[in-house]
Parts: structure tokens; sequence; C-alpha cells
């Protein structure tokens, strides 16, 4: 039986960018900034699918809301396998819009199983794989660890609080992958060369609606000194932690 | 303004997590009516924290599809503004099918209080923050747990039954495995948390680790190279690509801080970092700092703290 599967990637920053803002703090300052695959996208969700396809058979798509700027980050999720990419013309604006441009572009794929990161490393939202479930009436593994398909489920494992529940779900299933579902792949020459000639489809997006839109950013308070206390003397850390940070 | 919170129980009782909710709702300036699915006794909690009714959907759902339609319903039925529900597994995977069902925009993770239509959260691994605009008439927030406090003064509310179709169930849950046997609070709950890394050496050289976590009826947790190396279980492990944590008190014990440790741990309200090297970044993360050997400052933080009573 083969399957289809779809990915949802974004770029990010990568986790050691300078965080700033300009445009009178409503915009993020991209300038030097270098990009990444959302880690959770690439390691847990595109490697899962590239698995999956290897035991299944089928096809792995990946999907993309961003401009041109993403395309270095695209080739790179076809560098590690997918067979082909969608990137939808869009400046991404909020979990909604984003939701809505994937799921018309999902709809017209008749795809079995869609994956995505559980959040991304800069919004943190862990918003549009749910709102994809629901827009797609398609059943939702939230936060899964582990994803196996037989027979037109899918079972996985998920966290939950204080440990893991076992799932079943009817397909189609929109999973959201967090880690140990599978471990990074670092693209090999051979998937970087072949990478530049699988499919990058750019589609113009029909209308999606907003639903939020961030009206500044801001930088939290420069942290104080740490205060340092004598390794002699822990007991005096324990005053501290108990008179003055008032946390014991 | 009226605002339905969806509240996660377990054995008949609403999660902390669930009541924070409820009490940030009542914070804002809301009427609050709690939606509970499941077993529950009288009203779970919920009134105490601040909301006025429950309602309560007797079925044992566990598909979040399910538990999203009747959350809508519920919404539609009190004439709801908005929706507030915990940023925990439950509500992460409940909230943004209500949002969708309600044509809302969704804010996850609020660290502040809704004011008209504007809401603050953290954004880029906590690194800063985004003042966020709802641009529809509805709203679905989720609420960042163990951010706001739960009040405790409410009135008990009243249950009234609500009946409404669940739809079909799609996603079955087979099993649970705890990850502690010990019983200690999860992580992404825990309030206090003594974490270690490298500088412990090896596995064998937890024991100080878990005996202050006692002393403080802390969780344990580390950082990443200990989890990959196996010397701790992976769920323990907090950073960039682990668990995000939000504790009251963070103890980190040979670990030096590098920025994917910090993005899991900088929500943390205090933070103490003990290390031998004296330039260790996570110095200058820290609120308080001992530079000193774990082995040694470890056993006598214990011992401090036991004396303490």
């Amino acid at each position: 039986m083969t399957m289809k599967f779809l990915v949802c990637i974004s770029k990010a920053p990568d986790t050691t960018s300078r965080i700033a803002f300009t445009e009178g703090d409503t915009q993020f300052d991209a300038n030097g900034v270098q990009f990444i695959v959302n880690p959770y996208d690439e390691w847990y969700a595109l490697v899962r699918a590239l698995e999956l396809k290897e035991q299944h058979g089928g096809s792995v798509t990946t999907i993309t809301v961003g401009q041109a700027d993403c395309d270095p980050v695209i080739r790179k999720a076809l560098a590690i396998g997918a067979d082909d990419a969608i990137r939808v013309d869009a400046n991404p604006t909020d979990a909604m819009q984003v939701a809505g441009l994937i799921a018309a572009q999902a709809k017209a794929g008749g795809y079995d199983v869609v994956l995505c990161g559980k959040e991304t490393i800069d919004h943190n939202g862990s918003v549009v794989g749910g709102m994809l479930a629901e827009m797609l009436e398609a059943s939702f593994i939230s936060l899964a660890t582990s994803l196996d398909l037989d027979g037109g489920k899918a079972m996985a494992k998920r966290e939950a609080s204080g440990g893991l529940e076992s799932v079943e779900a009817t397909l189609p299933v929109v999973v959201s992958a967090a880690k140990g579902m599978a471990e990074q792949r670092i693209p090999n020459m051979r998937g970087i060369m072949a990478a530049r000639t699988k499919p990058l489809n750019v589609v113009t997006p029909g209308g999606a609606t907003e639903g939020t839109g961030v009206s500044k950013f801001e930088l939290p308070p420069a942290k104080g000194d740490c205060k340092l206390i004598s390794a002699d003397t822990p007991e005096e850390l324990v005053r501290l932690l108990r008179e003055e940070a008032k946390v014991l | 303004m009226n605002c339905l919170a969806f509240v996660p129980t377990k054995n008949g009782q609403a999660t902390k997590a669930g009541l924070e909710a409820v009490s940030y709702a009542k914070q804002c300036g809301a009427t609050v009516t709690a939606v509970m699915v499941g077993a529950l006794n009288g009203d779970g909690g919920a009134g105490a924290a601040g909301a006025t009714k429950v309602l309560h959907v007797s079925n044992e759902l566990h598909d979040e599809g399910q538990i999203a339609k009747v959350v809508s319903a519920a919404a539609e039925a009190t004439g709801a503004e908005w929706v507030v529900a915990p940023h925990d597994h439950v509500g992460r995977a409940v909230a943004p099918r209500v949002a969708v069902r309600l044509g809302a925009g969704m804010v996850p993770g609020v660290t502040g209080l809704l004011e008209g239509s504007t809401v603050k959260r953290n954004v880029f691994s906590g690194k800063a923050m985004a003042h966020v605009n709802v641009k529809t008439a509805k709203k679905v927030i989720t609420t960042t747990p163990n951010a706001f406090g739960v009040a405790s003064d409410g009135a008990a509310a009243a249950v009234e039954s609500f009946a409404t179709d669940a739809g079909e169930a799609r996603l079955s849950v087979t099993g649970f495995e705890a990850s502690s046997a010990d019983g200690s609070v999860p992580l992404p709950e825990a309030v206090r948390v003594v974490s270690a890394g490298r500088g412990l050496k090896g596995p064998e050289n937890w024991g100080i680790v878990e005996e202050l976590a006692q002393a403080l009826s802390a969780t344990t947790a580390c950082s990443r190279p200990v989890s990959d190396m196996g010397w701790r279980p992976h769920h323990e492990h907090v950073g960039q690509t682990g668990i995000t944590i939000r504790p009251d008190l963070y103890i980190a014990a040979g670990i030096s801080g590098a920025i994917q440790h910090l993005a899991g741990v900088n929500q943390s309200k205090v933070i103490v970092a003990i290390n031998t090297d004296p330039e260790a970044p996570f110095f200058k993360a820290a609120d308080y700092g001992i530079v000193g050997d774990a082995f040694e400052v470890l056993p006598k933080l214990t011992a401090a703290i036991k004396s303490m009573g």
C-alpha cells in the first residue's frame, strides 16, 4: 500500500542567532541571520516520513508557506530525501493563515499522513498542526514521540502528563512530531546534488483569514548580575533563596 | 464579557493548569463558565478558582477532535466572546481545533493578561516577547502553565449537565507508560527542578542530584549530552530540542549553559548555577551561582535544606 506523506516545514533562525527587531520593533531583524529548517520539522517530522515511505512505499512532499528566501531551506529538505516540494508564495503572518494555505494544498493532494514539527523555535506556537487537522477533518496526534502505520491506521506514542500515551488514529491523520520520533539525517553529496533538480513547485495562494498579528516585539529587561555565593558556605544560598528570592 | 474555559480533569478534579486558565480569565475581568469532560466530583475545584458555572459533559472523551466539538458547542451555547484553555498537552490538541470551528484567532501560551484584543507571549524560545492582537471577533487563548496563580476564594460553581453530539471518535488511547516510578511531578509541570550535566562525570554519580531533588520536593532534569549518552532518561532532557520548563526554581549543576540548554530553562523564575568553571556561560544567565565542585556543593546544599526544616 503506497502512502502519500506531506511534511510541513518552515525556516527558523539558527539557534545561536542574535535576536533583534527593526521597523519600530515590529519586525524580526533578519540581517546577518542564518536560517535553518525548523529542527522539529527536519529531525523528527521529515525523517520519520522518509522512514515510513522506505517501509511502506509512496512519496514524501514538503510544503512551506513563504517567499523565495525559503528556497535554500526547502532544498535542504529535498537533499535529506523528500521527493518534491511545494512553496505557497506568501508571507506567513499567523498560524490561522498558514494552516489555511497549507490545507488548501493538502486537500488537493489527497495525503494520507500530514506531519509537522511540534512547534517552531521562533514562534513556539504549537498551533498549525491542530488547526490543519480541523480544516482537513482529519484525526490529530499531538506531540507524538513515535509513529507507525498499519492497515489504514496510525499508531503512536504521545507526550501526556507524567508519561507517554499509546494512541491509535484513523487516516487521514495529522501528526505533530516531538523528540524521540526519529534521528537527524545529514544529507550526503548525492542527496545534495539530486535536490537541485527535484521539483520545487511555487504556487500562488488563494485567500486565507488571518487570526492574529504582532503589534510589537520587546526584549526582556536585562538580567541583573549573578549573585555569587562561596562554595564553602552553601547555606547562604539556601537563606537567599528563602528570604530574598522567596522560592523556598 | 463571557469566557468559556476548557478545564482538563484528572480523577474527577480539575488539573492545576486547568484551574490557572480559569483564574486567568477571571483576572482579565471575564464571567467564566467552565466546560469539563468526563468524570467529575462536584465542580472539580473550578468554582473556587473563579468559574460561576460548570457545564459538564459526562462522556469520557479521549479524541481531542470530539472534545473540540463539544467545547465549541459550549462556547456557542454560552455566547462566549473568548475561550481559554491551558497550554498543556490536552489544551494544545484541543484549542487549535476550537479556534478553527469558531473562526477565532488563537494566541498560544500567553504570559500576560488579555487587555482588549492584545495579549503578551514569549517568542524566540524565551528570548523575546511579542504583543499579539487578535483580529477576529472571537478569540482562543491558551495560558502558559505556572505563569498565573490559582485563586481559591470563589464560591462553588453550579454544575449543569451539557449534552451535545461529540461526533465519531477517530483516535483512541490504548495504553500509558509513566515516565517516573517515583511519582515526582512531571517536568513540564514542575515548580522546582534540580538538573545536572556532564560535570557530574558519570551516571553512577547522580545520587547527590536525586537527594537534593528529594530534599526540595523537586523533579530531576538533565542537559542534552548526558541524555544522548544514556546517563539519564530522554524525558529529563531540557533544552531547545527537549522540554521547555517554567519552574519557580531551577538549579543546574555541572552544566555549562549553552544557548540550546538555556532556551529550555530561561523562563524559570530563579536560576541557580553550580560549576567549577567561573567562565561558564550559565553564570551570565543565572540569578545565583556557586563556583565550586558539585560533588561537594550538592550534598552540603541538601544538608542545609534538611536542617532548614
